[in-house]
């Protein structure tokens, strides 16, 4: 009799404990989303200063956004995306590859990782704009590339479409590459050492042993690395918003769908940008429907992530 | 004999891109942090690899320039970084802990509900955001930058992994035998225990919170309450051809140079810390 009213009196700890967390949720993260998909279907804008709305318009809001650029910028944000994540895994796969395997003797393997890491705690804006000052016209990248006598004229990285691209790409890459590099790496450390010791008895050289052996046995990591990395795109904002000043130069092809949704919400167009947000809303909460899959290792008998993170870490 | 003579061909490969994958993440700072110490003029004259005497005069040039206010800026991004982190790596911690050591009617569901909205964008919510905030009143102010973050669920997912593989919770039947009160368990012996997560969660969310942009340009207007990112997006939105140079690079160094250095005293713990909660941020 005692021992029941104890628990259920711990119980209640239990509630008091995750109170503040769903209450903050709720508050700050829920209600702004309910009032978000309220507005998508309403007329709400202001032009000039006078406030047009809220009339209940339906799906007026979505059919007018599928008819204006908003796949234009979808599409803008999967080019940035691809033209930075590419060569993002391929390093990425590459470097960790490398740094566990003992034979290659790699030097210096903490400091490679402290600088290959670096870009990624760099704050996106200051980056973006130190990109913006290093690749103008008249900036130090143009300047020490005339003086090695590559090019004879500046280069205009801004002016042309694959150049802001590439910059933005760049950026990403060097961002994300480190990070990457590290997940995988820890990935990779998880294998079994027997396994490998077993495929080198069996004559399997370094090549083999890539595609046979390491890149099938980290296949849950890399698809974790890739939504998230996508969920990350989806989100890119910071490094074009700065680089281009918010416009999407040249003729809007590097405007992203977050700052097409910024744009909105300075111009104090709330219908569109519920809508916008709604779509973005459906389309990351597919790919969180992923990312859960993933992390959810209880309900199989194969261990998810979570269990081979756990693992990992305490194995140092 | 052969597959040795493979190994140091591929030794060399992998150090000679190493090298050039440092050089490409460093070489920008480098110059940024060269090119903060020239004044305008040399500047114009073209790039040189050398270190010029301008850095203390650029220095004072930012600090007493009035229209961008960029210690205060850093004084602002210092208070919301560091309440976040503070108040994002306890809270979620009191989650985690309330979720892993009680059992109750909806633990399951609730975890299950933090798990779904584990990577979900903030910018979903943006515009219910903004005027949420703008009814409550606090549009242009600092405290919607820091309240949100008591729900981070990646911080919440890090700590309960956390507690799974170093809380035994008959540590916790042993405090409340001596009498021991809920949260002065949490307290005085779950926290402590916490203390290596919290850490790295802390650097973590700080970094974050200082590099973060989307959310502080919607909520922020006055010039006195500005964090560094917007300072330096206003920067970029400004008539940049007649600014002075030496300056321009001055405060991005100055808005960089912080988190480098921290990163650079901690960095074993950092690089540890990346691959344990496995999210990225």
């Amino acid at each position: 009799m005692k021992k029941k009213r104890k628990s259920i009196s711990y119980a209640k700890w239990g509630y008091i404990f995750i109170l503040p967390f769903f209450a903050s949720f709720f508050i700050f993260s829920f209600i702004p989303l309910a009032d978000t998909i309220r507005y998508s279907f309403f007329e709400y804008y202001r032009s000039g200063i006078k406030e047009i709305g809220p009339n209940f318009v339906g799906m007026e809001n979505y059919v007018s956004l599928l008819e204006s650029d908003m796949l234009k910028y979808a599409g803008n944000t999967i080019i940035l995306w691809v033209i930075g994540f590419i060569p993002q895994i391929v390093i990425a796969l590459l470097l960790a590859a490398w740094f566990v395997d003992i034979r290659l003797k790699i030097h210096a393997k903490q400091f490679f990782k402290v600088v290959i890491y670096l870009p990624n705690l760099i704050m996106a804006s200051a980056f973006a704009m130190l990109f913006f000052t290093l690749f103008s016209t008249n900036g130090p990248i143009n300047e020490i590339l005339m003086a090695i006598k590559i090019i004879k004229e500046p280069i205009d990285f801004m002016g042309s479409i694959f150049g802001t691209r590439s910059l933005v790409g760049l950026m990403n890459f060097l961002m994300w590459f480190g990070n990457t590099t590290i997940m995988l790496m820890a990935a990779i450390m998880g294998i079994s050492t027997d396994i490998f010791e077993a495929s080198e008895l069996d004559g399997c050289n370094s090549i083999q042993r890539f595609f046979r052996i390491t890149l099938p046995l980290i296949r849950p990591i890399l698809a974790y690395t890739l939504i998230t990395s996508i969920i990350g795109g989806l989100q890119m904002f910071d490094v074009p918003q700065i680089l281009t000043n918010g416009q999407g130069r040249p003729d809007r092809t590097s405007m992203t769908l977050i700052m097409f949704l910024n744009s909105h919400l300075k111009s104090k167009n709330y219908g569109m940008a519920g809508a916008l947000s709604v779509y973005l809303f459906i389309v990351s909460g597919i790919l969180c429907f992923f990312v859960y899959r993933m992390t959810n290792g209880n309900n199989s008998d194969k261990p998810g992530i979570s269990a081979k993170l756990r693992k990992r870490a305490r194995r140092g | 004999m052969k597959s040795k003579r493979a190994d140091s061909l591929r030794s060399v490969i992998a150090h000679v891109l190493l090298v050039i994958l440092s050089f490409m993440c460093l070489f920008f700072f480098y110059i940024l942090v060269v090119n903060a110490t020239h004044s305008h003029a040399d500047l114009q004259k073209g790039f040189s690899a050398l270190p010029g005497g301008h850095l203390i005069k650029n220095f004072l040039s930012v600090a007493n320039d009035g229209t961008f206010p960029m210690f205060r800026g850093i004084l602002n991004s210092l208070i919301v970084s560091g309440c976040s982190a503070a108040i994002c790596t306890y809270f979620s911690s009191l989650t985690a802990y309330g979720l892993y050591a009680y059992d109750f009617k909806f633990k399951k569901i609730a975890f299950t509900f933090i798990m779904a909205i584990l990577v979900m964008p903030t910018q979903v919510t943006a515009m219910g955001f903004l005027r949420l905030v703008t009814n409550m009143g606090m549009y242009d102010s600092l405290l919607p930058l820091i309240i949100p973050s008591i729900a981070s669920p990646s911080v919440f997912y890090f700590m309960y992994s956390y507690l799974q593989s170093s809380l035994p919770l008959s540590l916790v039947e042993a405090s409340r035998i001596d009498g021991c009160g809920e949260f002065r368990t949490f307290n005085k012996i779950v926290l402590p225990i916490m203390k290596p997560a919290i850490a790295v969660q802390a650097i973590f969310s700080f970094v974050g919170s200082w590099n973060n942009y989307f959310v502080p340009a919607l909520i922020i207007q006055s010039k006195d309450k500005m964090t560094v990112p917007i300072l330096i997006a206003t920067l970029r939105g400004a008539d940049y051809m007649n600014f002075d140079m030496g300056k321009i690079y001055m405060m991005i160094m100055i808005a960089v140079v912080p988190i480098i250095l921290v990163y650079l005293l901690l960095s074993k713990y950092i690089i540890a810390g990346i691959t344990l909660g496995g999210v990225k941020e």
